[in-house]
């Protein structure tokens, strides 16, 4: 299993775009991929399951994949997380 | 047999075409006890992935015919009904009560839906709410077996019949197809009538049961002239109104002709023709009819189009656009008129029992003064590029005109502070809506450069008459003597300063208002671009010194509005 934790720096937090581009990047893996936060745990492949969440700016969260392509699951979120500016 | 239904003329013109029926079918969901659960999932499966496909055909003909700004909104719910959550919950519901795929799938929607409007405090979970009730529909409507209406992929000429048209209805409008619309309810003022006119294509409003009496495909004749709706028309009467057409487009020709001429009354005297603009996009529109200003530029499109208030940057290329695209003619931007009618998702202003009567316009932007200060720098900013002059909404109280001016002051200063180059002849005005700015229109003379009557406003808050309730639409009298003694108190105040006077309501364009209003000495008429030469055809024909006579007979003889329009048709017809 892979994990990853951000600190969400984005004024808008994960919504509207971030969202979507989140929610597309995470559908092209095979992987179990989850978004926790505030103890509560989504299916990052949802749109919205991720909306529900209400991820603001600040937020601690945490996307782990489990799965075949786990690896390059985080790999390939990560990098849309940071060219989108979510998190650093 | 024809069948005849009249309604109120919203947008002048004569069209025949075949109906269609924008109007949602039943989609009521009956909840039943199935045994084969896994038929249901199949259903659902099947009509999901139907949907996902009507979509995508959608959502390209949409990209081509209204552009790929309208078009991704398909995309987004393309998204939505390929979420794993939205299926696994609907499959889980259909195992677990043993129900049927509409009930199933009806459940889990409505559950995201509440969740969605629940967040109250963000407008994008709002609009995420009705791309899920959108999508529902459509997948309801595969299961039930009924067809749902896709204005987006009409490729034939017809005629709209609704209940009412939303901006979205419209959004996804081919509008080279759409020949006229017919609605259940509305005014002159209604969003399906303004469209109508931006569009030149006719409208009948508030028929109140046009969706009952018309079917899909039933050949219509629609007569925005008069107001009248025939239903499946004999052939003498098709004939009839063909050639009605074609005197009608006769007589846009010869308007046509005005396009460049100055707009001078019989006598030669000039008054201003105007155009009232919501976005930069309409100054094709202003040039087009030979508008020779823009008399209002409302500015709160830039604030309802958009997810989060504009920046001041993204304001001041909107400006400039319209102030260069009117090279040097003047151009009255009005400040950001939100509240009342016009809500601001991103912005949260409380519901109001009363919400014309509340916190709305200039109370807004003088209370928030961050917003107003930001629009009043993208203006000042955007001045040296034609020619500006700045009005103020809703002004009840010279205080707040005090106020306003003198926070538009500070704003210049800080601007020339920085060295910004900012034009020194900036009209700076109030509108003229609220009564009580009529009635004491001569003190705010001394202080304003200019007033412009929003007769829309003026003559609800003088009536006392919600203009969007139907049930006291009656009230809504622009010859009323009453609003006349108003009007006339304004220019008079306004003339006696020296200054100029005009009126951007929908009455500035009223065929049988404008002699009055020539009379009565307005400087300024501003009206919907597609009424402008029809407007400058009318002064041709008139007397200025005829129709002071008239005006004054009106204002002082006449008691009743029938009165006044009786007054005026004797004039003309002389």
């Amino acid at each position: 299993m892979e994990r990853r934790e951000y600190n969400i720096t984005a004024e808008t937090g994960i919504h509207a775009r971030p969202a979507t581009l989140l929610v597309q990047t995470a559908s092209k893996f095979n992987s179990d991929i989850t978004l926790e936060y505030k103890g509560k745990s989504v299916n990052l492949k949802s749109i919205m399951g991720v909306m529900s969440l209400g991820v603001g700016k600040g937020a601690d969260v945490v996307i782990t994949a489990e799965g075949a392509d786990e690896e390059e699951a985080i790999a390939g979120i990560d990098q849309t997380i940071k060219n989108e500016g979510m998190a650093n | 047999m024809t069948q005849h239904v009249s309604g109120i003329a919203a947008s002048d013109g004569i069209a025949q075409a075949k109906a269609y029926m924008l109007v949602e079918p039943d989609l009521t969901v009956e909840k039943t006890t199935v045994s084969d659960t896994d038929n249901e999932k199949q259903r659902l499966t099947k009509a999901i992935d139907e949907a996902k496909e009507q979509l995508g055909k959608i959502r390209s003909i949409a990209a081509e015919s209204l552009g790929e700004e309208e078009a991704q909104v398909f995309d987004a719910h393309v998204m939505v009904l390929s979420d794993p959550d939205l299926i696994d919950q609907a499959n889980a519901v259909i195992n677990d009560e043993k129900t049927n795929a509409e009930y199933a799938f009806k459940q889990v929607t409505d559950t995201f839906i509440s969740m969605f409007e629940a967040m109250e405090d963000n407008a994008y979970m709002q609009e995420r709410a009705a791309d899920i009730r959108d999508v529902r529909k459509r997948v309801l409507a595969r299961l039930l077996n009924v067809t749902l209406p896709s204005p987006a992929t009409i490729d034939k000429e017809v005629i709209i019949v609704a209940e009412d048209l939303t901006p979205s209805d419209t959004a996804q409008l081919n509008k080279q197809y759409v020949k006229a619309f017919v609605t259940n309810i509305g005014g002159r003022t209604s969003h399906s009538a303004i469209m109508a006119r931006s569009l030149e294509i006719p409208a009948i409003v508030g028929t109140k049961n046009i969706t009952e009496l018309v079917s899909e495909g039933d050949q219509l004749i629609v007569d925005g002239l008069e107001g009248d709706v025939y239903i499946n028309p004999s052939e003498e009467e098709q004939d009839r109104y063909q050639n009605k057409a074609d005197e009608f487009d006769t007589l846009r020709k010869e308007w046509d002709r005005l396009k460049d001429e100055p707009s001078l009354t019989k006598d030669g005297k000039h008054v201003e023709l105007a155009a009232n603009i919501g976005t930069p996009k309409d100054l094709e529109g202003v040039k087009n009819n030979g508008g020779e200003a823009v008399g209002l530029y409302r500015t709160e499109f830039l604030y309802m189009d958009s997810t989060e208030l504009p920046s001041e940057d993204e304001q001041y290329e909107s400006y400039k656009q319209v102030l260069e695209g009117m090279d040097n003619k003047p151009v009255v931007v009005r400040t950001m008129d939100i509240g009342g009618d016009k809500e601001l998702p991103y912005l949260e202003l409380p519901k109001e029992m009363n919400p014309f009567l509340g916190y709305r316009a200039i109370r807004v932007s003088l209370d928030q003064d961050s917003i107003f200060r930001t629009q009043l720098r993208a203006l000042l900013r955007a001045s040296v590029h034609g020619t500006l002059r700045i009005m103020f909404p809703m002004i009840a109280t010279l205080q707040e005109f005090r106020d306003a001016k003198a926070i538009l002051d500070e704003e210049r200063a800080n601007l020339e502070n920085d060295g910004v180059d900012i034009s020194d002849s900036i009209q700076v005005g109030i509108m003229i809506e609220i009564p009580a700015a009529a009635v004491l229109a001569d003190q705010f003379a001394k202080e304003v450069d200019f007033f412009s009557i929003g007769t829309n406003d003026l003559i609800q808050y003088t009536m006392a008459a919600d203009r969007m309730n139907e049930q006291v639409s009656y009230l809504y009298q622009p010859y009323n003597p009453s609003i006349l003694r108003l009007v006339k108190n304004v220019i008079d105040a306004a003339h006696k300063e020296g200054k100029w006077a005009g009126m951007c309501g929908e009455m500035a364009g009223d065929q049988t208002a404008v002699p009055i209003l020539l009379g009565l000495g307005l400087d300024e008429f501003s009206m919907s671009a597609t009424s402008i030469l029809k407007t400058r055809s009318l002064l041709k024909t008139l007397d200025s010194v005829e129709m002071a006579e008239l005006a004054e007979k009106a204002v002082t003889d006449c008691s009743t509005s029938e009165e006044v329009v009786e007054l005026v048709e004797s004039y003309l017809n002389k």
